[in-house]
């Protein structure tokens, strides 16, 4: 080695000047740091916003105000032919019956504008309500019963406080004489604040404080139960096929590429396609959870394979090798070692899809799930809706009562996907096996 | 007999051939016949197999087969000037002909369409009757033949595992079948749509005014429908870009925060609660984003004295970037962690800091990755419905303007395809040309993301 000067920086500069950006340097890192901090707390942060935005209003949702009323059911007024059958009772004064009893409550007002004040108190279902109720108890006729009906959405907005005493009568949607009625049924103590049965038990209705999610709760279902049908065994099938026996070649090349299309495709295409296909090009009726199932599970059939391959190829060779061994033939070896071994994380897999199949709305709108239907579907191929649908149309209406419900049913959903969500986590802890 | 119950006929019949299947094979296994090739069930399977499948095959081809043959039936009752007419007007007699069979009344009805009404629901009858026993007959002879076959050398078991590798083969061609599906029913419609609107007009067009296309049939005046998809795509991107400015930086530096700086302990609490915010629904967003955000920025820019439309863009694409932040920080995680530990151990042995070596050896080498998760983002942000439908609104607005209202191609699909439409009107056919630039957008944007993957990744091993 020849002896050359060296004609860097001076050691003793280069020494201070590292010195002197180590400072900097730590600076900068901690700055980092901070960002990264940040960044998790802001969406952190979102998450918090999130669910508080929609607890804080759905929680009130899922109570509501009810006025109890003693009625005396009279069976001549109820039951004008005595024949207790739905029809039957159709003829019944039920009406007249609930406004008595009201006017009584409210110390029999006189005049016709009092006594359209003293109706609007009470939701416009009530007839219905106490209809059922002598259905169900036709025991009761004759009796005097206290039954709980729904106020009517303006007063109960009134009575969560969203609606100020001090604000001009022309200005609000209730008038003086009603609050007095209100403070008056107040003071009886007749005025109650429950866990709203319409919101579980009641069906789709324009009026906020009798609708429920019943109807879209087992359209959900139907439509999850068809969707599951299709999806788990066509999936854990194609997946099968890609990884224990498909040959490399072009077929199988084209299978997969699809397979990644189709995961890309966004969601309301598949609906546009439902529409296109199953609706307008094989005449099936619209707003059925059929279709509605058929779609979500073509729409999920990607995850549900990826997640199957995925638990198949975690399967050692070595088992499929014993199986082999011991003369088991290739489908053998899949049937009785390779598909037990790899359920759970097929089971985790398909579970995941349904939760997303579960909170799809898009595709659902286009094959006319949006419809308002009253009845709840009673099979696969009654119209019907589904939750996330519901919670759209809700979304919409202008009442301000709608709001609370709407984040009422998005709790409801959110409690669904969350224990779907659990269950597959619990699934992979409990049955996963490592190798 | 309904579908059900020719349904469960038919399994039951399955299920009497398998026992019966399996005892034959008992039988011979107690005659000492020799051993048997397979195993009993095997053949118990086989019997069951020939009498149920060729039964489903026959089931399948009669429910398909069977309003076609009568379409071609009910021609015979179509006065001249119909067969004469073109394949619309018989589309409409068939539809009036379907309305009569199942009895829903719009006023008077035309001597010949109540005749072949009539005929329709004869005919109806009598294919129950026929399909039923065509059925019911194929089950059991198929069954019987199957059967028949049954001896101890007989290979059941090769025949029946061929079968299932037939039906495993099957289901994977459904993930073709659905993309032919998907590709065919907005092509068609597409191509009828660009025969009446020239396609330089939608693809190039300004203006979005399908709804005076009723106007316009009428002859009532008022405007004039056009199609021009620039203004939706616009909104798109408007919307998009103002998502990905939340979502890709919070998701970025939150997947570096994780994967370098944080312990175990708080990776497995952070992590599963970003998760959350990928499933929660997309009409949550919504609500969310049209009840609370919406309002939240009109206040704000109100007060700053900007005039926000009710329904902003900025509201909208917020919330969906939220929505997009899980998507992005995940992604990027992975790609971070799969960049080898000794090039960081290499950066902190020439003395940089944690965060210099972030910066300067793993981002780099992380790019390709995170550059498709973005782009992957993107193509999420753009087919994304629910949030625009709820909360950018149906204005289009030709502007670049993030607090007015604007619309997306998602958001107008979903406005012109809800509810009852006629599939013979350009403004129906419209949705189908905007869901095919839909799917080559999103697709196009996938494919970009794998290119890139492919050229830029790095084999560290």
């Amino acid at each position: 080695m020849t002896d050359r000067p060296y004609q860097g920086l001076d050691p003793q500069k280069a020494a201070e000047r590292v010195a002197a950006s180590i400072h900097l340097r730590k600076r900068k890192e901690t700055r980092f740091v901070w960002l990264g901090k940040t960044a998790v707390a802001i969406a952190l942060g979102f998450l918090v916003l999130l669910f508080a935005g929609i607890l804080s209003k759905g929680i009130p949702g899922l109570f509501q105000y009810y006025v109890t009323l003693d009625l005396k059911l009279d069976a001549q007024q109820l039951d004008p032919s005595g024949q207790m059958t739905a029809e039957s009772l159709a003829e019944g004064d039920f009406d007249g019956v609930i406004r008595s009893s009201l006017y009584q409550a409210l110390g029999n007002p006189e005049g016709r504008k009092a006594k359209r004040e003293a109706r609007r108190l009470i939701s416009s279902g009530s007839s219905q309500r106490l209809m059922n109720y002598v259905l169900d108890n036709p025991d009761q006729l004759g009796s005097t019963v206290s039954i709980q009906f729904a106020v009517d959405d303006d007063v109960d907005t009134f009575l969560r406080g969203l609606i100020s005493r001090d604000t001009p009568e022309a200005d609000r949607r209730i008038s003086n004489q009603l609050i007095d009625y209100i403070d008056a049924l107040n003071a009886q103590g007749r005025v109650s604040y429950q866990i709203s049965d319409y919101l579980f038990f009641g069906s789709a209705s324009r009026d906020a404080e009798m609708a429920g999610i019943r109807g879209a709760l087992v359209g959900s279902i139907l439509t999850l139960l068809v969707c599951i049908a299709i999806a788990f065994p066509l999936g854990v099938a194609t997946a099968v096929y890609l990884e224990e026996m498909a040959p490399k070649n072009r077929l199988t090349e084209i299978i997969e590429i699809n397979i990644n299309n189709l995961a890309a495709v966004p969601s309301v295409v598949f609906g546009i396609m439902g529409l296109a296909i199953f609706i307008v090009a094989f005449g099936m009726p619209r707003s059925i959870p059929l279709v509605g199932g058929i779609v979500l599970a073509l729409m999920t059939l990607p995850t549900i394979i990826i997640s199957s391959r995925a638990a198949i190829r975690a399967v050692p060779p070595s088992i499929r090798d014993a199986a082999l061994g011991v003369g088991a033939s290739k489908m053998q070896t899949i049937m009785h070692h390779v598909l037990p071994l790899a359920m759970p994380g097929m089971l985790t897999g398909t579970i995941i899809g349904m939760a997303q199949a579960l909170g799809e709305t898009a595709p659902l709108l286009m094959i006319g799930m949006v419809a308002f239907i009253v009845d709840v579907p009673g099979g696969v191929t009654d119209p019907g809706t589904v939750l996330p649908v519901q919670i759209f149309m809700w979304a919409d209406f202008a009442e301000r009562m709608f709001i609370q419900k709407t984040s009422a049913a998005i709790i409801v959903l959110l409690a669904f996907l969350i224990s779907m969500n659990a269950a597959a986590i619990l699934l992979r802890k409990k049955l996963e096996r490592r190798w | 007999m309904s579908f059900t119950n020719l349904m469960l006929t038919v399994l039951v019949i399955g299920a009497l051939y398998f026992i019966a299947g399996q005892r034959a094979a008992f039988v011979f296994r107690s005659n000492g016949a020799g051993k048997l090739h397979s195993l009993p069930h095997y053949h118990g399977v086989w019997a069951a197999i020939t009498s149920v499948l060729p039964a489903l095959i026959v089931l399948l081809i009669l429910l398909i087969g069977k309003d076609l043959l009568f379409q071609l039936m009910a021609r015979d009752y179509f006065p001249e000037e119909i067969l004469m007419g073109d394949t619309v007007d018989r589309a409409i007699a068939l539809a009036k002909i379907s309305n009569v069979v199942n009895g829903i009344n719009f006023g008077e009805v035309e001597p010949w369409v109540q005749s072949a009404g009539d005929a329709w629901i004869r005919w109806e009858a009598n294919a129950i009757i026929v399909a039923n026993s065509l059925v019911l007959a194929t089950s059991l002879v198929g069954g019987l033949l199957g059967y028949r076959r049954i001896n101890p050398t007989f290979r059941s078991r090769n025949n029946v595992e061929r079968v299932l590798t037939w039906m495993l083969i099957g289901s994977s061609l459904v993930a073709i079948v659905t993309t032919i599906g998907i590709v065919l029913s907005v092509l068609f419609e597409s191509i009828r749509f660009f025969k009446l609107i020239p396609p330089q007009d939608f693809l190039f067009g300004l203006e979005w005014n399908p709804q005076f296309e009723g106007a316009e049939r009428a002859g009532s005046g008022g405007g004039t429908a056009t199609y021009g998809m620039i203004p939706m795509f616009v909104g798109t991107f408007l919307i998009s870009v103002i998502a990905l400015t939340v979502a890709v930086p919070i998701g970025l530096f939150s997947a570096i925060y994780l994967a370098e700086y944080a312990t175990p302990r708080i990776r497995g609490i952070v992590k599963p609660l970003l998760e959350i915010l990928a499933g929660v629904p997309t009409v949550v967003y919504g609500f969310f984003a049209a009840l609370t955000v919406a309002p939240v920025v009109k206040s704000i820019g109100e007060s700053i004295g900007l005039e926000v439309a009710s329904e902003s863009a900025l509201a909208a694409g917020l919330v969906m970037g939220v929505m997009i932040i899980p998507f992005i920080s995940s992604l990027s995680d992975d790609v971070i962690n799969a960049v080898p530990q000794s090039l960081r151990d290499a950066a902190y042995g020439l003395g940089s800091t944690r965060s210099e070596a972030v910066r300067q050896v793993v981002l780099p080498a992380a790019l390709p990755g995170i550059v498709a998760a973005v782009i992957l983002a993107v193509s999420r942000a753009v087919g994304e419905t629910m949030i625009v439908v709820m909360a950018a609104g149906l204005a289009a607005n030709l502007s670049f303007n993030p607090l007015d209202a604007v619309t997306t191609v998602t958001s107008q699909i979903v406005t012109i395809l809800v509810g009852d439409q006629e599939f013979e009107s350009a403004k129906t056919l419209s949705a189908f040309a905007l869901a095919l630039m839909l799917i080559i957008t999103t697709l196009a944007l996938n494919y970009f993301a794998l290119q890139i993957v492919k050229k830029y990744r790095e084999q560290y091993d």
